[in-house]
């Protein structure tokens, strides 16, 4: 990030050099912005999110639900119908545009030079198709082989993502399948091409922890072995905890917190933050009563409440002077190095709350 | 949900003794004895039946009004077939259930019709399980018009207020399925199976696509509701802290079979069975400095054994670490070891061996430890099943026809058997 300044969000690239700078990147986001036409009215659903992600590196993202992250990772695969979606900002993927690019060029790339592990397996799998075709055809799609390989290779994906007697299963429908495994099809399918850029979204939450743990290896043996950038999706901290290396923190569409997973694992900076590692059930500690979420409702996206999002619902707003928190959105500030968070707080109203108030209960 | 502290007082139901010995305290909401279903395999166009998937084997299990049954296990050893067939959205191929001391087993879908409103179903999948042509306020709508009832202050504005209690907003009534984000479309089918108040809701990985904030939200308001209203649930997770959390009792699912029924926290403090001992040590933990360093995670090695050939005796002994020449041909039964505490096993952890004189193999051991990978020989089964398939290829419009009348196929309110009148 050192290229990059210091409040280095959404203003987005500052003329070509910070483009430069992004196309040197493997993965590059710059002021991604996704918005969606409804009766309604206008739905931010992404409102200026940029990260970088190296090859070789896992990115965690988390934060609420709603808060943008699917829709990111669909506009980072092309995804989007243009109709229906405003998309600007910049993607970089290994020195190449994405957004401006044609969809014919991000088809081909999809699937292959990145692909995604889709949040709701019945979206991506066709219901018609036999489990073991989809994958064949996913591999066929990019590689000129014959039936029988592509067969073989399907198996044996379907075999390192556990399904028992794969062979057998192979023939199956999605809906013969149960919601782990269909969710591991999905995963085989997207792997089955050894993508250099993996977008996991949600990628266990139908597994048990041993397969999780099992998946998970996967992940890291397909970056072992082909330097592939992850970004994960995930509401479980635990796995976060266990496979990123960053992690950034969504909130309102927008990017709120930025670190090293260890960074904002131990020394989280916003108060949203602080509510959702608090609101946690955790099986390594006592049995609480009863668990507390963020208080509050998520907000509108159609009317983003304004300065800092999140001011309805933080126990803070009234620490920043001014009525700043109302007025003015905050940009994400570097804290420490390479930890960025976006709050009105000062360094020391916010160092004396974490230490007085929130590290005693996390 | 059993801080009883809180609850006891408000509950004359007796519904928070649910932690109580099996024999004891009030008559059980639902009873399922020897449970089974098999899905068939077919084989050619003449359908010969060449296997099955013998996805629920045999399960037995009370669930007493107001408590909370928490179910857990291996992804694919039939935790959500056990909960249509609970609900009667499969029918079942033996076994019995009983709903409020009646037997539903092989109710039609016509005299199933008025209990729908009591026995509700939050799908796993929640986007199979909503149509896509309805708005979300249509969606939640649709059980006040099956059950032909009119809420006070009228449908939208109760419709309102269910979606608000699970953290949704106004702006979203008129919206479509796929304009939702994956939580928020959980939380819809959330919604949609509180609307009627039920008496018994199973709930299929109801939180996991939430943020542990929402989640939490959702956990409290099931918790509220089984306080307000003596709500019983079968919460569906693979989430062994929300299963803390949320549970009076905990049944664990091996291959089709429960191995293990037991308080919450008899469950966690000592497991029982290998598997669940298992089980328990892998959950990963929010920490980052743990990462790598998890001395004490105890790794099942060796393939998950499938339900169309499970192994014989005891179905876990192909992986577990403690099998003995017992547990290859006599297949133990699920019984008590301690007050509240059934487990199947011949040998045990923190509870007598039920079978002292048969020690431990050394050869189990190393086919737990060392059973790698063969793709050799998944690859010459490729070859030999090559036609086999499976009995129920889906058609378009053939969706509701089969047992497969559920959440696998887009259809609105499945659980409400919406589809049915309408399209006949
Ligand atoms: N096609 C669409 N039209 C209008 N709004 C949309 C559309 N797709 C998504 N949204 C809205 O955009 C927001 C972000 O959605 P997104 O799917 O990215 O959330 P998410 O962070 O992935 O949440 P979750 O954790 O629940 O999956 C949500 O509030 C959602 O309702
Ligand atoms: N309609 C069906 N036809 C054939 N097999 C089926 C059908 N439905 C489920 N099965 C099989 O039955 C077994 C149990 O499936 P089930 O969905 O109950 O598992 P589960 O415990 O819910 O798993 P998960 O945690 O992955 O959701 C699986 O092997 C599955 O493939
Ligand atoms: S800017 Fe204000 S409202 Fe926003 S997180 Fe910081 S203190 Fe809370
Ligand atoms: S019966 Fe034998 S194989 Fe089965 S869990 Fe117990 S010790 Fe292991
Ligand atoms: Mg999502
Ligand atoms: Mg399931």
């Amino acid at each position: 990030m050192s290229d990059v300044s210091k409040t280095d969000t959404d203003a987005g690239p500052a003329g070509g050099e910070s483009s430069e700078g992004a196309a040197r990147k493997f993965l590059s986001v710059r002021d991604l912005r996704i918005h969606f036409d409804t009766d309604d009215g206008l739905v931010k659903s992404v409102d200026g999110v940029s990260f970088d992600l190296e090859a070789g590196k896992t990115l965690g993202i988390v934060g609420e639900s709603g808060s943008g992250k699917s829709v990111t990772s669909l506009g980072i695969m092309g995804l989007h119908s243009s109709e229906r979606a405003r998309i600007s900002g910049e993607i970089w993927l290994d020195g190449e545009e994405l957004i401006g690019a044609g969809p014919e060029r991000v088809r081909q790339l999809r699937g292959q030079k990145m692909s995604m592990i889709f949040q709701d397996p019945l979206s991506a799998l066709h219901p018609y198709y036999s489990i073991g075709a989809q994958i064949v055809e996913a591999y066929r799609v990019h590689n000129k082989v014959d039936k029988k390989t592509a067969k073989t290779r399907a198996v044996e994906m379907l075999d390192r993502v556990g399904i028992p007697e794969p062979a057998r299963r192979y023939n199956d429908y999605p809906h013969q399948f149960s919601g782990g495994m269909r969710q591991r099809a999905m995963i085989a399918m997207s792997l089955v091409n050894n993508p250099e850029l993996l977008i996991a979204d949600e990628p266990t939450t139908a597994l048990d922890v041993t397969v999780q743990a099992q998946i998970l290896d996967l992940i890291r043996d397909l970056q072992k072995e082909f330097r592939s950038a992850v970004v994960i999706i995930t509401h479980d901290l635990g796995v976060v905890a266990e496979i990123a290396d960053d992690l950034l923190v969504m909130y309102a569409g927008r990017c709120i917190e930025r670190g090293s997973s260890e960074k904002v694992f131990y020394q989280p900076q916003h108060p949203y933050t602080w509510g959702l590692l608090g609101s946690m059930p955790r099986i390594d500690r006592e049995q609480t009563d009863r668990l507390v979420p963020v208080k509050g409702t998520p907000p509108s996206l159609i009317n983003v409440p304004s300065g800092c999002a999140f001011h309805p619902r933080c126990p803070y707003a009234d620490v920043p002077k001014d009525n700043l928190t109302r007025t003015e959105r905050p940009d994400l500030r570097e804290i420490t190095d390479g930890h960025f968070s976006a709050c009105h707080m000062s360094r020391a109203e916010r160092e004396k709350i974490w230490t007085e108030e929130i590290a005693p209960k996390l | 949900m059993t801080e009883l502290t809180k609850k006891i007082p408000e509950q004359e139901s007796g519904a928070g003794s649910a932690s109580g010995s099996d024999s004891s305290g009030p008559e059980p909401i639902l009873k399922v004895t020897g449970l089974v279903k098999h899905f068939p395999i077919t084989k050619g166009v003449l359908k010969r039946k060449v296997g099955a998937v013998q996805a629920v084997d045999g399960l037995s299990f009370d669930v007493r009004p107001g408590e909370t049954l928490g179910v857990v296990g291996e992804s694919g050893c039939g935790k959500s077939t056990m909960g249509r067939l609970i609900t009667r959205l499969l029918e079942p191929t033996g076994g019995k259930v009983e709903f409020e001391g009646r037997d539903i087993t092989h109710l039609s879908a016509g005299a199933l019709r008025p209990m729908r409103r009591d026995i509700q179903m939050i799908f796993q999948d929640p986007y199979g399980s909503l149509n896509p042509r309805h708005t979300i306020g249509g969606i939640v709508s649709t059980p006040f018009k099956l059950q032909g009832i009119e809420p006070e202050g009228g449908v939208k504005k109760e419709v309102q207020r269910l979606l608000e209690l699970v953290g949704l907003s106004p702006e979203h009534y008129n919206r479509y399925p796929h304009e939702f984000s994956g939580g928020q479309r959980q939380r819809i089918g959330i919604a949609r199976a509180l609307a009627l108040n039920p008496k018994l809701v199973v709930a299929d990985e109801p939180v996991s696509a939430l943020d542990v904030s929402i989640q939490a939200q959702v956990v409290n308001l099931l918790d509220d509701l089984q306080d307000e209203l003596g709500l019983t649930y079968v919460i569906i997770a693979h989430d062994l802290s929300v299963i803390r959390h949320v549970s009076d009792r905990i049944a664990v699912m091996y291959l089709g079979k429960i191995v293990e029924l037991a308080d919450r926290a008899s469950l966690y403090t000592s497991p029982k069975h290998p598997y669940t001992k298992a089980l328990l040590s892998a959950v990963p933990v929010p920490d980052p400095s743990r990462r790598g360093g998890k001395s004490d995670r105890i790794l099942l090695k060796g393939d998950v054994p499938s339900p169309i050939s499970p192994p014989g005796g005891c179905r876990f002994h192909t992986r577990c670490w403690k099998a003995t020449e017992i547990c290859g041909t006599t297949e133990p039964p699920l019984i008590q070891l301690a007050p509240g505490h059934q487990a199947a096993c011949h040998h045990p952890e923190n509870a007598p061996d039920q079978r002292p004189q048969d020690t431990v193999s050394v050869a189990a051991r190393e086919t737990v430890e060392l059973a790698g990978e063969t793709p050799a020989e998944s690859t010459e089964k490729a070859e030999s099943t090559e036609e086999a398939e499976s009995t129920e290829k889906p058609a378009p419009g053939d969706a509701a026809s089969s047992d497969t009348a559920s959440d696998d196929v887009a259809s609105d309110a499945p659980s409400q058997d919406a589809e049915g009148p309408a399209k006949e």
